[in-house]
């Protein structure tokens, strides 16, 4: 038994030593060396200065940009949380009902043919991570009209940038295509500026 | 839906590729051979023993070997508390966080010592990097390398012939870790890094956004907790939405990555068991159990989440796929995942105990949130959590062999050895303790005045799921979550001003998580005792085999009488209802 404390007691120190301070900060240290841009959050910059994380999505309003999806946190980045809606869920349907028609009313204008039938699930539904990064194709190719008449871009320029901030399948094979928002909106400032 | 089938066939294809390398090099870590690391580990190895003033070598009976444990755990228990309540004086904390509550501190505490990794608590808006790091990270080994001790112990109890010997604790402890989990964890962080996992000790970011606003962006050292947290079946997220979030798992191949290091242990020591038995069959046949209990809960989910919600068709959203849309139920789950990857993630972290996230589970569909239910029910034997899965799996499989005796009229006999009376008492306590606890505790959380502050939805289907689930997963060392429930209320996030826990949920969850580690870990190492030394009797024309698909079959069956039945009644008033109706609520 005192055998067991005392082993027990040099364990506690040596392995938080090792596992707890050695093992993260020497992994912090290579990363810095080796992958100093990911490594810190793989940052996206307009005009030299940085305004992002092409991982962590942003909110977007008005009509001059591509639009994100809903999220519960207001894209917060320091403090993270699910929406927590139940699949059968009155104030679910309720938020998705006005997503859906305010998606309708902004989109429609610039695009006659849209339908409530083509609007896909990811433009009007909250993320897991409420800071998700992309968008749907299909999410895009509508927003597309709306962007290319705002900003006064032929339609066919503005899906070229979206079908080059299109991040495809890992390896072709996993995970699903989406278009990075915050890596098209900045293109699109860097190609028509508005401001 | 077919490219969404051939990413989850792909990733079936790459763990079933894996087992046999993986189980042959644990095999051989636990029987202390030589491996190709063994140049590089063993003057470290050697130091350990040393520093840890132990003797390789020197076998423990059943009763050593568990006083070892608990004293390992208890002292690691105390020094996680310690660094929980003492925040405001660590170093590595740019945020200035302060402690959190002293019942909230209880609960994660046991949480992680337990491999269980349950969260009430935030990380990026609660705890130091420091804690992070010094507290989680150390935990994540060690608690990882503990369940793999106990299986590795219950493996030579089974097999020992003479003795009464099931190995030394310390030894397991140090050759775990220096030989399996540390080497894996630095590459597999190392590789996270490189995809976009962020590793640093920086304050918050704050950028300017596009739109015009402000953004804060949480940094820390999350790569080197990721690696680990996958890999020990852990789970626990440095963020509140776990793997969820993209600096935890950016992209779909860190996703497929981090799912195979959460499954490979588990499925791994299947033929680590086979090798160290003697007979490799015996090693598959319990894989061939696991594999189509897990392969029916990916399909369940996956068809259930693609079909859509009540909730979104009665919004009048049109949930098919179609070109450029996955279509389904995409509530809670981001795009680069999707319908298919986080249907598979579902599976995959539910049947191992790791449960990490990487979508909402509160949001899943009634039927879809049925399967971690089950999963959990089943009792984390399908693959499991690291160790802990393979001895739990083993009680069943000694159950099974107990009741096919029975059946067919023969002692019943398992690799030669005869299951008396004694063990089987040991056995059906092990198996039966957590459903006990878990029933127990979600009742009296449901019937408790106190407890309903920590419920989100309500009184419903989905608050109902949230409490239930909640215990199910605490006893049956998972941590995931129907994440509304709560037992910490954080009014002022980021930071712990003036936020407190709710006293009765943290308690009940601490003494569960606990209780429901350990007592079971007790009585399997007390089988482990029971079977070491007995004689060997060779197989007859009536022993009853245990390595063919009829055993398989009987296997399956037993797990789902004792685990799923017991929790029938309970599922059918959480997701199930759910599930039933088109009707909202």
């Amino acid at each position: 038994m005192r055998r067991d404390l005392l082993s027990s007691l040099f364990a506690v120190v040596i392995l938080t030593a090792a596992l707890g301070l050695v093992y993260p900060l020497a992994i912090t240290g290579i990363s810095q060396v080796a992958f100093p841009g990911a490594a810190d959050g793989s940052q996206v910059r307009l005009d030299g200065k940085v305004v992002g994380s092409r991982l962590i999505g942003q909110e977007f309003k008005g009509r001059t940009f591509f639009h994100s999806r809903p999220s519960a946190t207001e894209y917060s980045g320091d403090a993270t949380f699910f929406g927590n809606a139940g699949p059968n869920s009155a104030e679910l349907r309720d938020a998705i009902r006005a997503n859906l028609a305010a998606y309708l009313k902004l989109e429609r204008p610039y695009d006659r043919r849209l339908t409530r039938d083509a609007v896909p699930v990811d433009a009007v539904t909250e993320s897991a991570s409420g800071v998700d990064p992309h968008i749907s194709e299909a999410n895009a190719r509508i927003q597309a009209h709306r962007v290319a008449a705002v900003r006064g871009l032929p339609l066919g320029r503005v899906e070229t940038l979206v079908a080059n901030h299109t991040e495809g399948r890992s390896l072709g094979l996993f995970g699903e295509p989406g278009v990075n928002v915050l890596r098209l909106n900045v293109a699109l400032e860097e190609e028509a500026p508005l401001r | 839906m077919a490219q969404g089938w051939l990413q989850i066939a792909l990733f079936f294809a790459a763990l079933l590729a894996l087992v046999k390398p993986v189980g042959l090099y644990m095999a051989r870590v636990f029987t202390d051979q030589r491996v190709f690391l063994t140049p590089l580990v063993g003057p470290v190895e050697r130091l350990a023993y040393r520093a840890l003033r132990v003797r390789p070598g020197e076998g423990q009976d059943w009763k050593a070997y568990a006083r070892s444990l608990v004293v390992f755990s208890l002292f690691f228990w105390v020094a996680l508390y310690v660094i929980l309540r003492t925040q405001g004086i660590q170093p590595f904390n740019p945020q200035g966080f302060g402690s959190g509550p002293w019942d909230l501190s209880f609960n994660t505490t046991s949480s992680f010592v337990t491999n269980t990794n349950w969260q009430y608590y935030g990380g990026e808006t609660t705890l130091t990097y420091f804690a992070q790091m010094a507290g989680l990270t150390v935990q994540n080994f060690v608690s990882a390398a503990v369940g793999i001790a106990v299986v590795v112990a219950l493996i030579r109890g089974i097999v020992a012939r003479s003795g009464r010997e099931l190995g030394n604790f310390w030894q397991d402890l140090v050759r775990t870790l220096l030989y399996i989990l540390v080497p894996a964890s630095v590459l597999a962080a190392l590789f996270l890094v490189s995809q976009g996992v962020i590793q640093n000790l920086d304050h918050t970011q704050v950028v300017q956004t596009l739109g015009g606003g402000h953004q804060f962006l949480a940094q820390g050292p999350v790569a080197s907790q990721e690696a680990i947290k996958a890999l020990g079946t852990n789970g626990g997220g440095f963020f509140n939405v776990n793997s969820a979030y993209p600096f935890e798992n950016p992209s779909g191949l860190t996703n497929f990555v981090e799912l195979l290091l959460i499954l490979v242990i588990p499925a791994g020591l299947t033929y680590t068991y086979g090798r160290m038995v003697g007979s490799q069959r015996q090693g598959w046949a319990i894989f061939a159990a696991m594999s189509v209990l897990f392969v029916a809960g990916v399909v369940v989910v996956y068809l259930a989440e693609q079909h859509g919600s009540p909730a979104q068709h009665a919004a009048g959203l049109h949930t098919a796929a179609f070109d450029g849309s996955t279509g389904g139920n995409m509530v809670g789950k981001d795009q680069r995942f999707g319908i298919a990857d986080s249907s598979l993630w579902t599976a995959v972290t539910t049947v191992t105990s790791c449960g990490a996230v990487n979508a909402a589970f509160e949001s899943l569909t009634g039927i879809g949130g049925a399967v971690p239910f089950v999963n959990l029910g089943l009792g984390e034997v399908v693959f499991g959590g690291v160790g802990a899965g393979l001895y739990s799996m083993l009680l069943y499989v000694l159950l099974a062999v107990f009741i096919g005796g029975l059946m067919v009229g023969r002692t019943p006999e398992y690799l030669g050895k005869k299951i008396g009376a004694r063990e089987i008492k040991l056995v059906s306590l092990g198996v039966l303790f957590t459903p006990l606890t878990v029933l127990l505790s979600a009742g009296i959380a449901s019937a408790a005045p106190a407890a309903k502050k920590s419920i989100y939805a309500g009184i419903n289907p989905s608050g109902f799921s949230e409490t239930l689930y909640a215990y199910l997963s605490q006893a049956n060392n998972n941590g995931s979550a129907w994440a509304g429930y709560t037992g910490f209320v954080q009014p002022h996030a980021p930071g712990n001003a003036g936020a407190y826990g709710l006293t009765f949920t943290d308690l009940l969850g601490g003494v569960v998580l606990v209780g429901a580690r350990f007592v079971p870990i007790l009585f399997v190492l007390a089988v482990a005792g029971a079977l070491a030394g007995k004689r060997v009797s060779p197989a007859g024309l009536g022993t009853m085999r245990t390595d063919n698909p009829t055993f398989v079959f009987l296997l399956i069956g037993i797990v789902i009488l004792v685990g799923a039945l017991t929790f029938f009644p309970a599922i059918l008033l959480g997701p199930v209802a759910n599930g039933l109706t088109p009707g909202l609520f």
